[in-house]
């Protein structure tokens, strides 16, 4: 329905419609596919949890976390020197509990970073008009961030292991606790880069991502071991267990004392029997595989 | 000093949305825990002045403090409406006064009305343990919102800052390290609850009262004035 006949103008002068070739070219270079696109999204959030390929300003918070989960780590190797003792002052995997505090920060600043921020700027509709799937977006941002949180929890391990080594600790003895404290450092990076992802996947605004993962992770934490330390007080110690299950925080100190060789974190440092430990490993995996899922479930509809 | 129409538009920043209900979920989590407590236990004192200063005082009310107090001004100068804001001719230092006055009532409502009942919940206000923690929570969140308003109007990243100086210095350092006690609003809050709880109860501030109060009004005036002095040089920058 060209609205030149209607108005009646002659069309035969104008000669035949065309498209010209005005010299375009078709793109003949290789596919590259999914998994390209997502081993690229994988690097990019990657190096952007870490301020790497961003402004120098935004550098800065990463880093200077950075430095202040490895800072310790070398001290306690020094202490260790100076007073030749026999071992670390403190263990592989009680270290990163130790330092939960830092690490959440640092959870809370990279992951609205990584996905809030596409949220905002609505760039969701440029990822998926890529050969991408929505199940492959969350995949790599899950495993970006995952990735992020363990590097960050594993170095300052890794440090107290080289340390140890250097100043003659007994070799077997730590790496059987660097191992042990490898495997804590991913545990406690899947948990809580789920929950910190699905976190930051409901909001588009980066501060309301921070603050809400920084609650969602301290609070239960201090709330629960408040909880514990009144039923130690209250002569219902059996309690303490069962309540650990309530943050992620103690649900990791409490594997990491059962499974994995370390000093529990809990009062009156309590660790768990076989049932609970077993109740334990499942809670923890039920919760990752439900944070993913929601994570999954939340990229289903387009926009908020 | 006080303006009812900025005072209308920060209320609804402050309680629409989202904010809202986080600021509604912590009191709310409070409340269960002490009736789960309280259910568990029954009355005891030692575990009211653990559950109400080690959870309530040390956690929740820096934290509602946080929400509120950045919440008072960080979303406008974030997103640039604050220009429009500015423009009018009202004073900037009023425009501070009516925030803080706005988020310090916030803070107060969401952190010692809940303190109260939870104190009532857990042991029936014995020891005049939840008018105490009450009154330090309501206390502490006039500094609170003062400082975290400051925080506000310097750094764009005041959400972080302020959750990192709630979390770390008054929740974990306030509480264990002894020489950074005194620079805690924590125990300049719990110096008053000392006051006002029975003298059994195992109310301990580092900090003498009168110490604390004047510490108090130090914070809470010289961040208002600062606050407003940087309101009035405020400049806008873009997304980094």
């Amino acid at each position: 329905m060209s609205p030149d006949r209607t108005l009646g103008h002659p069309t035969a002068e104008r000669g035949q419609d065309v498209i010209h070739n005005i010299g375009y070219r078709g793109y003949e270079g290789p596919r590259l596919g999914r998994s390209y696109a997502r081993r690229a999204l994988f690097t990019q959030s990657l190096r952007g949890t870490y301020g790497l390929g961003r402004s120098a300003k935004s550098k800065v918070l990463p880093m200077l976390l950075f430095a202040a989960v490895c800072v310790p780590a070398a001290i306690l190797v020094a202490v260790a020197a100076l007073t030749k003792s026999k071992s670390l002052e403190a263990g592989y995997a009680e270290y990163v509990l130790l330092m939960q505090p830092v690490l959440g920060i640092f959870l809370a600043a990279a992951a609205p970073q990584a996905i809030s921020m596409d949220l905002r700027f609505k760039t969701m509709p440029l990822y998926f008009s890529r050969p991408m799937e929505r199940s492959d977006y969350v995949a790599a941002k899950y495993a970006a961030l995952s990735a992020a949180l363990f590097v960050f929890t594993a170095v300052p391990v890794l440090i107290m292991y080289l340390g140890a080594l250097l100043v003659k600790l007994d070799f077997s003895d730590q790496t059987k606790g660097a191992a042990q404290g490898l495997v804590f450092c991913a545990l406690f990076a899947l948990l809580h880069a789920a929950i910190a992802a699905w976190i930051a996947a409901l909001t588009p605004r980066r501060g309301f991502g921070v603050a809400a993962i920084i609650v969602a992770i301290t609070v239960p934490y201090f709330l629960i071991s408040a909880l514990q330390g009144i039923a130690l007080t209250s002569d219902n110690s059996s309690a303490i267990g069962w309540l650990g299950l309530g943050s992620p925080g103690t649900l990791l100190d409490g594997i990491q004392s059962r499974f994995l060789d370390g000093r529990s974190g809990f009062p009156d440092a309590q660790t768990l029997t076989g049932a609970q430990g077993g109740v334990y490993l499942v809670v923890f995996a039920a919760l990752v595989v439900c944070f993913y899922a929601l994570l999954l479930r939340r990229y289903r509809k387009a926009g908020l | 000093m006080y303006n009812p129409t900025v005072a209308r538009l920060t209320c609804r920043a402050l309680l629409g949305r989202r904010r809202a209900l986080i600021l509604c979920a912590l009191p709310a989590l409070l409340l269960v825990v002490a009736a789960v407590v309280r259910a568990m236990n029954g009355a005891d004192d030692a575990v009211t002045s653990e559950l109400l200063g080690g959870f309530a005082l040390a956690t929740l009310v820096p934290l509602i403090g946080v929400i509120a107090g950045t919440g008072a001004i960080g979303p406008e100068i974030d997103d640039g409406s604050v220009v429009y804001l500015l423009s009018k001719p009202v004073s900037r230092t009023s425009v501070i006064v009516t925030k803080l006055l706005v988020a310090t009532g916030t803070t107060a409502v969401f952190s010692a009305i809940p303190v109260l009942i939870a104190g009532f919940i857990l042991n029936g206000n014995s020891q005049q343990l939840a008018v105490a923690y009450a009154l330090a929570a309501a206390v502490g969140s006039i500094a609170y919102s003062a400082l975290f308003l400051l925080l506000g109007t310097v750094s764009r990243h005041a959400v972080v800052i302020g959750l990192v100086y709630a979390l770390i210095w008054e929740a974990l350092i306030g509480s264990l390290v002894p020489g950074a006690k005194t620079l805690s609003v924590q125990q300049w809050a719990l110096a008053l609850a000392e006051k006002v709880a029975g003298s059994s109860a195992d109310v301990n501030s580092s900090v003498g009262l009168v110490a604390a109060l004047v510490l108090i009004v130090v914070v809470t005036v010289g961040g208002t004035l600062f606050a407003g002095q940087k309101l009035r040089t405020l400049t806008l920058a873009g997304e980094e």
